[in-house]
């Protein structure tokens, strides 16, 4: 258990919680580079998933295109981007948006083809028009599979924004290239059980959310009424 | 309505899913932890060099490396030798335990690197405090031939523009340069010896820090350019260095340890096969392993055929 003993003192240490290069400041710019990336990915992808899923158009297109970006290498997309834009966080940034998209652009697409045709012919009979239907029955009742997009999303970009550190002081990946070079392996794999964690954590709250986005569907309310639909007791 | 049975599918079974998840992470982390003192232990490929008569090349994970060590193996099959190639292995934390346990028996190294990898501390900065430091250093069983002229080392290089505007020619000359500046390299700069901490205690001079961690390659390159950093670690003999009209700065005091390329060499090397390296040592200089590296960077050549060149060229066996 050595060198997994080493690592959890090393992340115990208080030594190694100080300054800007300390585990709380790198916590802190993981999650924002994260954040930022899959809250790109979101606006690029939302609204484009949504359309997909409400025309039913263009799905083989997107399906193809998201399947091959997911097999993009990202640290070969970095490598490219950082020749093109220079170091810091812009490339990263891209890269790990360019990553999270294929998830969050599924999610939205299935998430609202999933509702029954019954439920938005029904929003559409009583005369809602096409925009109602998207903003107030299909993405209400796909929500849990649309964050469920965001969800994946996340966990791939948490684990991912490592990366950063390839060109840029900024991340939990700064502690995993160090370790390595330097041979300190309690700083690399306590670098690497910290954003296991925070991946974990992060995936926790998302389990919640995605829990409360299927609970919150929206009761029909005023003078909207949906038919009750009998697939659902 | 099937749409909704997937919909209530797709999120039924959330809770024992995230306790499977969380139970399988943690035993993996057990394993992980369990598995072994020094997770790079194993042995790669295991087999030793066995039978006599075979003398196995390695090289390190670096194509100006491997270029040497082609040079080596066919200098040495040249004279019916028989040569096992085990080229491109990793960085010296990898392949030094399998050279010191005797399953690689020629090694092109760098004696700089090489003695600070036995001696941390050392205090020898010249070319031939080194190499004599380094003779004592290697380890019972191992042996270093001698050392070729050629070097290739850790160097601070600035832009052409940047040392005319500034009128730097060494380090030393960086003290009275009053823009800040950033140096650029590995994250493992940060602290070595001669990086930022060397800098401040050998020269005076202050410089934050940035990590780029490709060792030297095109992306440290492209941040010296765009300005957003000031100095950068390329080895010496990288073509990058002439190509981008880049100036590498003098180091009076030593900051850098003198880096010559020379054959680390197993018991299994007599006299014969040390003389036949010794032979390509004395023939390689500087210059002409930054010619070997160019070859392989700008025209895209095998180490193998690169070596045979210059084999060829050089007259040698």
């Amino acid at each position: 258990m050595n060198v997994f003993a080493d690592a959890l003192r090393w992340i115990v240490d208080p030594a190694h919680w100080v300054g800007s290069a300390g585990i709380d400041y790198r916590i802190v710019e993981h999650l924002a580079i994260s954040g930022l990336a899959v809250g790109l990915a979101t606006v690029v992808a939302l609204p484009v998933g949504v359309l997909v899923g409400h025309t039913r158009r263009g799905r083989a297109l997107v399906v193809g295109l998201t399947g091959a970006a997911r097999a993009l290498p990202t640290l070969g997309l970095l490598t490219l981007l950082g020749l093109a834009l220079g170091i810091g966080l812009r490339a990263p940034v891209i890269a790990l948006v360019v990553l999270a998209i294929p998830s969050v652009l599924a999610g939205a697409y299935a998430g609202v083809e999933s509702v029954s045709r019954m439920a938005v012919d029904a929003a559409r009979a009583v005369g809602m028009t096409e925009w109602q239907i998207v903003r107030r029955v299909e993405i209400p009742l796909g929500l849990p599979i649309i964050v469920g997009g965001v969800r994946a999303a996340v966990l791939q970009v948490v684990a991912t924004a490592t990366l950063a550190a390839y060109i840029a002081d900024a991340g939990l990946g700064r502690y995993l290239f160090e370790g390595l070079k330097t041979r300190d392996y309690a700083e690399m794999l306590g670098g690497s059980l910290l954003v296991a964690a925070l991946a974990l954590v992060l995936e926790g709250a998302f389990a919640l959310l995605q829990r409360a986005s299927s609970t919150a569907t929206p009761r029909p309310g005023g003078t909207l009424r949906l038919l009750p639909d009998p697939g659902r007791q | 309505m099937a749409p909704y049975r997937e919909d209530d599918m797709a999120h039924e079974p959330r809770t024992p899913r995230v306790a499977l998840a969380a139970v399988t992470t943690i035993v993996t982390l057990a394993l992980v932890g369990c598995s072994a003192d020094d997770p790079l232990a194993e042995t790669p490929g295991g087999e030793s060099s066995g039978a006599s008569g075979t003398s196995v090349v390695g090289s390190q994970d670096y194509y100006s490396n491997e270029i040497i060590a082609e040079i080596y193996a066919q200098a040495l099959e040249a004279n019916g030798f028989t040569v096992d190639r085990q080229m491109r292995i990793g960085q010296r934390e990898v392949y030094l335990p399998e050279i010191e346990a005797g399953s690689i028996d020629v090694f092109p190294e760098y004696t700089g690197n090489l003695l600070q990898y036995w001696e941390p501390d050392t205090q020898a900065r010249t070319s031939q405090d080194v190499y004599t430091a380094l003779t004592a250093a290697v380890p019972d069983g191992l042996r270093v031939l001698d050392q070729s002229a050629a070097t290739d080392q850790d160097s601070y290089n600035v832009t052409r523009a940047f040392a005319e505007e500034n009128d730097v020619a060494s380090l030393a000359d960086l003290s009275s340069v009053t823009v800040p500046l950033t140096l650029g390299g590995n994250s493992e700069l940060e602290s070595r010896p001669y990086g930022p901490p060397g800098l401040s205690s050998v020269y005076g001079v202050d410089v934050s820090f940035t990590p780029i961690e490709d060792s030297g390659g095109p992306l440290t390159v492209k941040a010296l350019l765009d300005g957003d950093v000031q100095l950068v670690n390329i080895f010496s003999a990288d073509p990058s260095i002439a190509k981008n009209d880049l100036m590498t700065l003098e180091d009076p005091e030593g900051l850098f340890l003198a880096s010559n390329v020379v054959p680390l060499v197993s018991e299994k090397i007599d006299d014969e096969a040390a003389e036949i390296l010794n032979t390509v040592s004395a023939a390689l200089t500087a210059d002409e392993l930054v010619d070997l590296n160019v070859r392989s960077v700008d025209e895209q050549l095998a180490a193998a055929t690169i070596a045979t060149d210059w084999l060829a060229e050089k007259n040698l066996f």
